[in-house]
């Protein structure tokens, strides 16, 4: 292709959206409008997974070891534990440790006159952190089959729990999302429909001339990218302004939320949404224009 | 390699721009479009197709034009079987033909230039030819002067020129132009007629004129085939337009 050619297919692509403005604002209203929704839910639904992930880092499995187990025979267990691909964390806890930062707060600052002896001797273990708590119950039964260990202390409600609520949240997700596509791609490439059927007797002069597919698709299938472009912007930037000010009003007026649930910040959301939003914006300009020019080819 | 050398030149040697060989064409299980037509046009021909509706005429063309594909018998431009030809070699087959239609086709959206330089672009010719080879074909047919006005500003008879040029900027070897008077006054029916001989004679573009216009088809003195219900009934050098009775 000529660069000639290829500038005037752009620059036809861009004049089509100003030629055809109310077929074009019909169709970035309905690409705005279904990416909207979707960015709406994607926001809402990526702050409860990280919640929920934030909860889940906060729940440990707690090994301790047998009597008599060495120090090194302990050290060569945290090694075992970390080389584990779930584990995130996995901290040594003395029993020496484990009672000064335990009876301090609970017994008072002279524990150590009270208690000669410490209560907790022989209770040296491993906090265990990992990433997904739904392998808590196969890191539980690897950690009871080694020998040092004597006894493993977890809650299974809570990993159940967050598990659970991690795949409702996951599946019904994909569920709004997946429903969304399909009435999104429903509606553009029906408004595409109409737009391009008014422009079928240009096609077919195109054709008759001897224009190639190409050349006759091209500055439809650029339109419908810019389309697509242009309607995924406008929800990004709503969104976006939105979200900040939610955020804030929400922290503000309650503060206690913060420490409670863990929000993601903009960027963090947009990470993900802008080039998902974007990608599906362009992708459904080009899939219905492609398609669309497609039955009016065979002239 | 060879092979394909010796079909380009045995393109180039036939003195034939169009030959039909026994070429049917059917649409249902009814009477057939067109029924063993067998015709030749030879380089540089001017030839009128008359006939009333229903004899196969815009048959023929779309044969010609590749957009129908016969069921029977071969259609032969320039030594090439178009009915053979695939999908995406039809656009460059296609660039053979200038085509002007009855109801002139521009678009509408777009001023005189851009009409005739849209089927420059096409071929993708680069952009200092196109103004050179626009502003030509507008001046062949009598517009230079109204290449920026928009085609909805422009007579019937002027937008079939601006259709015209658009035929001819590619310089096509043969140009099919369906009714192109059917939408125009006697005035400008004349105009176009003459515009067309003279493409023709100085030129020597092969020429087929679809038509239903008795008093021009009589005057031109041409060659004119007659077809009725998908049958040549008539082909006469200087000819005459035959009535149905």
């Amino acid at each position: 292709m000529r660069i000639s050619t290829l500038f005037y297919t752009i620059k036809q692509g861009i004049v089509n959206i100003f030629r055809n403005k109310w077929f074009s604002l019909a169709s970035v209203a309905t690409i705005s409008a279904c990416l909207f929704l979707f960015g709406l839910l994607y926001t809402i639904l990526a702050n409860l997974q990280h919640m929920i992930w934030s909860a889940e880092e906060g729940v440990s499995v707690t090994a301790f070891f047998e009597d008599g187990v060495t120090d090194e025979q302990m050290q060569q267990v945290g090694e075992k534990i970390r080389a584990r691909s779930e584990v995130v964390r996995a901290d040594f806890i003395s029993d020496d440790q484990a009672w000064s930062e335990w009876a301090p707060d609970n017994i008072g600052e002279d524990y150590a006159e009270i208690y000669a002896e410490n209560p907790f001797e022989g209770m040296d273990n491993y906090e265990i952190y990992m990433d997904d708590i739904s392998q808590q119950a196969e890191l539980v039964a690897w950690l009871e089959s080694l020998p040092e260990i004597r006894v493993v202390k977890y809650s299974d409600l809570a990993a159940t729990t967050l598990t659970g609520v991690n795949a409702i949240i996951a599946y019904v997700s994909l569920g709004i999302i997946l429903v969304l596509l399909a009435v999104s791609v429903f509606l553009i490439s029906n408004t595409v429909v109409i737009g391009i059927s008014v422009r079928k007797e240009e096609i077919e002069i195109m054709k008759y001339i001897g224009a190639t597919d190409f050349f006759v698709r091209s500055p439809f299938v650029i339109e419908g990218i810019l389309i697509g472009l242009i309607g995924s912007c406008i929800p990004l930037a709503v969104i976006y302004v939105l979200y900040i000010e939610v955020m804030d009003y929400v922290l503000l007026e309650f503060p206690a939320l913060n420490s409670l649930l863990q929000f993601l910040t903009a960027e963090e959301v947009y990470r993900i949404l802008l080039p998902v939003s974007l990608g599906i914006g362009a992708g459904i300009g080009f899939i219905g224009s492609f398609v669309t020019v497609r039955r009016h080819l065979r002239v | 390699m060879g092979l394909f050398h010796k079909k380009k030149r045995k393109k180039r040697e036939t003195n034939d721009a169009i030959m039909l060989e026994k070429v049917s064409k059917s649409y249902s299980k009814g009477t057939p479009a067109l029924d063993g037509v067998s015709l030749t046009v030879k380089k540089g021909e001017f030839v009128f197709i008359v006939g009333d509706s229903g004899s196969g005429k815009s048959t023929l063309i779309k044969l010609l034009l590749r957009e129908l594909t016969p069921t029977g018998g071969r259609v032969v431009v320039f030594g090439q079987d178009v009915g053979h030809l695939r999908h995406r070699q039809v656009p460059k087959f296609r660039r053979n033909l200038g085509i002007v239609f009855q109801d002139f086709r521009l678009l509408n959206d777009r001023n005189v230039f851009e009409n005739v330089a849209f089927a420059q672009r096409i071929v993708l010719t680069p952009a200092k030819e196109i103004r050179k080879n626009v502003s030509s074909a507008l001046a062949v047919v009598g517009l230079a002067g109204k290449y920026k006005a928009k085609t909805s500003q422009l007579s019937g008879g002027e937008q079939q020129r601006v259709a015209l040029a658009r035929a001819l900027v590619n310089n096509p070897p043969i140009l099919l132009a369906d009714e192109p008077t059917g939408n125009l006054d006697p005035k400008n029916s004349w105009e176009i007629m003459q515009l067309l001989d003279r493409i023709n004679r100085e030129r020597g573009t092969t020429i087929l004129v679809v038509t239903h216009n008795r008093e021009i088809v009589n005057a031109m003195q041409k060659r004119v085939i007659t077809m009725r219900k998908g049958v040549i009934i008539s082909d006469e050098e200087k000819g005459g337009y035959i009535d149905e009775d």
